[in-house]
């Protein structure tokens, strides 16, 4: 399919929703490599989602540079497509046409639109259902349905804002392990938000800590250099889960035994922020052997 | 890969359960219609069997259908339809829609004019559109246009209000979605809103269809010699009372026709309660 990832450079990134507002992040830097993989994990309200909204291109940021190789990120793009949390699909549309209507708004003939559309619905593994009405599908299936909308622009990067959190945990360990083996086969660049640490291990090249409020990345950085296909259960996910555990909780300014087992999601929503961790500039890199 | 599997019903007997449920739609409205018929009857009977009520027999079912014949090949059912419905009811539902729908979007969209225009809306709602009448008929060119005008105003309010309640059903994440896939404005308003609200606005204009429908006929009694309205008057002037019921019925079935034209539409249309939707 040629499609290529790109590269990102963040500069000095700040974003407030009004002119009285609190900061929402302040002066994100950030840079990733052509098809790199990264993950942002942070706890709900540390502005994660809204940098993802401003790469996007949906919102505008207050100051600060989003360039995606050598293009100023300006307004949204079928270059740079974002999936949300919820599938969103036009429920008055079959799936073709949910897929395809990106192409709509780009102009395609109607034939071209059906062929691509067909190639990703195979893609995604959704083929069965290329006619159903998408009120009748799953949860899992409507998010198949969204990634299909998105890849079918054929995008050089793909925003994923928690797309897989409303799912059961057998639909969102199958979706994370094909959205990463999809995306990756295609070449394109990704950048995953979420709060689920064991997600950003299985999903990502590497894992960044946003916190505090205004947001900032941690100075500490996991590199995430496992073979695919990565399951929950190896010892390798277990270790570097480990490791981002101990990552958020140094960022966070507490221990995980202040939280009892720390054992994921759940147990990050109790932990208490003290301080905004990340304010020194100096980056380290975890790179542990795998 | 796997996918989790859900509804995949096989599409043959969704056929046959859509068909079966069609067919006893269909039975019972037949016998429905049959209900009425006998009663009607049987009403007649009472009348002809009272000594002060026997002249009205012609009010009876029989000499009504045998009525349609005669008054077909006068062109008086055709003239009567044609006034009524295309020059007065089409022409008003027509100008009701085009005033109504922009509206509704409005009301939908600014919370500045919804509550602006709330008052004045529901005041001017609840005068009785032939309350007009008099006004209507110094204002306007012609009797013609004077009942258009209040077809016009007792249409405009479902249109308005139906379109507004189906932009605020709308998801501001489809804005998203379709922004983020690269849809410019009008993309946005022909793919997006305007399919998520037509089934709104159809129901609105059925809504609208209902009133306009009320207000036409009596209407028609005043003033006009074409029409439906006028056709009844005539018929109690002239006595002929299998005239007079048989355009009570003409009345009733094209209402009913056209009602029905307009839910086939919604039902189109309809996206959500989509297997209710009958």
């Amino acid at each position: 399919m040629g499609v290529r990832g790109v590269r990102m450079k963040i500069q000095g990134l700040t974003h407030r929703y009004g002119a009285r507002s609190p900061l929402t992040f302040d002066q994100i830097d950030l840079e990733a490599q052509r098809g790199e993989f990264l993950a942002i994990i942070g706890r709900s309200g540390c502005g994660k989602s809204t940098l993802l909204h401003v790469i996007a291109g949906l919102l505008r940021p207050t100051s600060g540079t989003v360039h995606l190789d050598s293009e100023l990120v300006e307004k949204p793009s079928p270059r740079w497509v974002m999936m949300f949390q919820a599938p969103h699909l036009f429920p008055w549309m079959r799936v073709t046409q949910n897929v395809g209507v990106g192409l709509r708004f780009a102009g395609w003939p109607q034939k071209r639109i059906d062929e691509r559309v067909n190639e990703v619905l195979e893609l995604v593994d959704l083929r069965d259902f290329a006619n159903s009405n998408v009120q009748d599908l799953s949860g899992g299936q409507q998010q198949r349905v969204a990634l299909a909308r998105s890849l079918v622009m054929e995008p050089e990067l793909l925003l994923l804002d928690e797309p897989f959190s409303a799912l059961d945990a057998f639909t969102r360990a199958d979706l994370q392990r094909d959205v990463r083996s999809i995306a990756k086969r295609l070449g394109i660049s990704l950048i995953i938000v979420t709060h689920d640490i064991d997600e950003a291990v299985i999903m990502a090249d590497r894992a960044l800590i946003m916190v505090g409020a205004p947001g900032t990345i941690y100075k500490e950085e996991l590199v995430i250099n496992l073979p695919d296909p990565r399951q929950r259960e190896d010892a390798a996910v277990q270790y570097m889960r480990k490791q981002l555990m101990t990552a958020f909780y140094d960022a966070a300014g507490s221990a995980p035994s202040a939280v009892g087992r720390g054992n994921g999601p759940e147990a990050e929503e109790a932990a208490p922020v003290r301080d905004k961790a990340g304010a020194a500039p100096t980056k380290r890199r975890i790179v542990p052997a795998a | 890969m796997r996918t989790d599997v859900a509804a995949r019903g096989p599409e043959g007997s969704a056929f046959a359960r859509a068909s079966s449920r069609g067919a006893r739609h269909f039975v019972l409205g037949v016998l429905g219609v049959l209900v009425l018929g006998i009663v009607w009857q049987i009403g007649t009977w009472y009348l002809v069997s009272q000594p002060e009520t026997r002249a009205f027999g012609n009010f009876g079912p029989i000499p009504t259908f045998q009525a349609f014949p005669r008054l077909w090949e006068q062109g008086r059912i055709q003239s009567a339809i044609n006034a009524s419905l295309v020059d007065r009811l089409a022409t008003g539902l027509f100008i009701a829609a085009l005033i109504g729908i922009p509206l509704g979007i409005l009301v939908g969209r600014s919370k500045w004019f919804r509550e602006i225009s709330h008052s004045p809306f529901q005041f001017i709602r609840m005068i009785s559109p032939l309350a007009w009448m008099p006004l209507a008929v110094l204002v306007f060119p012609g009797w013609n246009w004077a009942i258009v005008y209040l077809i016009v105003i007792a249409a405009v309010w479902p249109v308005t209000y139906a379109t507004a309640a189906g932009l605020a059903k709308l998801e501001p994440a489809w804005y998203k979605v379709a922004r983020n896939l690269g849809a410019s404005r009008i993309q946005i308003l022909k793919e997006i809103v305007l399919p998520a609200i037509a089934f709104d606005m159809f129901s609105g204009l059925r809504l609208a269809l209902g009133v306009a429908w009320i207000v036409l006929v009596p209407a028609e009694l005043l003033g006009v010699t074409s029409g439906l309205g006028y056709a009844i008057k005539d018929a109690r002037e002239t006595v002929d009372y299998s005239y007079l019921t048989a355009m009570v019925l003409t009345i009733g079935v094209i209402g009913f026709l056209l009602d029905s034209i307009f839910v086939a539409l919604i039902n189109r249309y309809s996206w959500y309660h989509r297997r209710t939707a009958s």
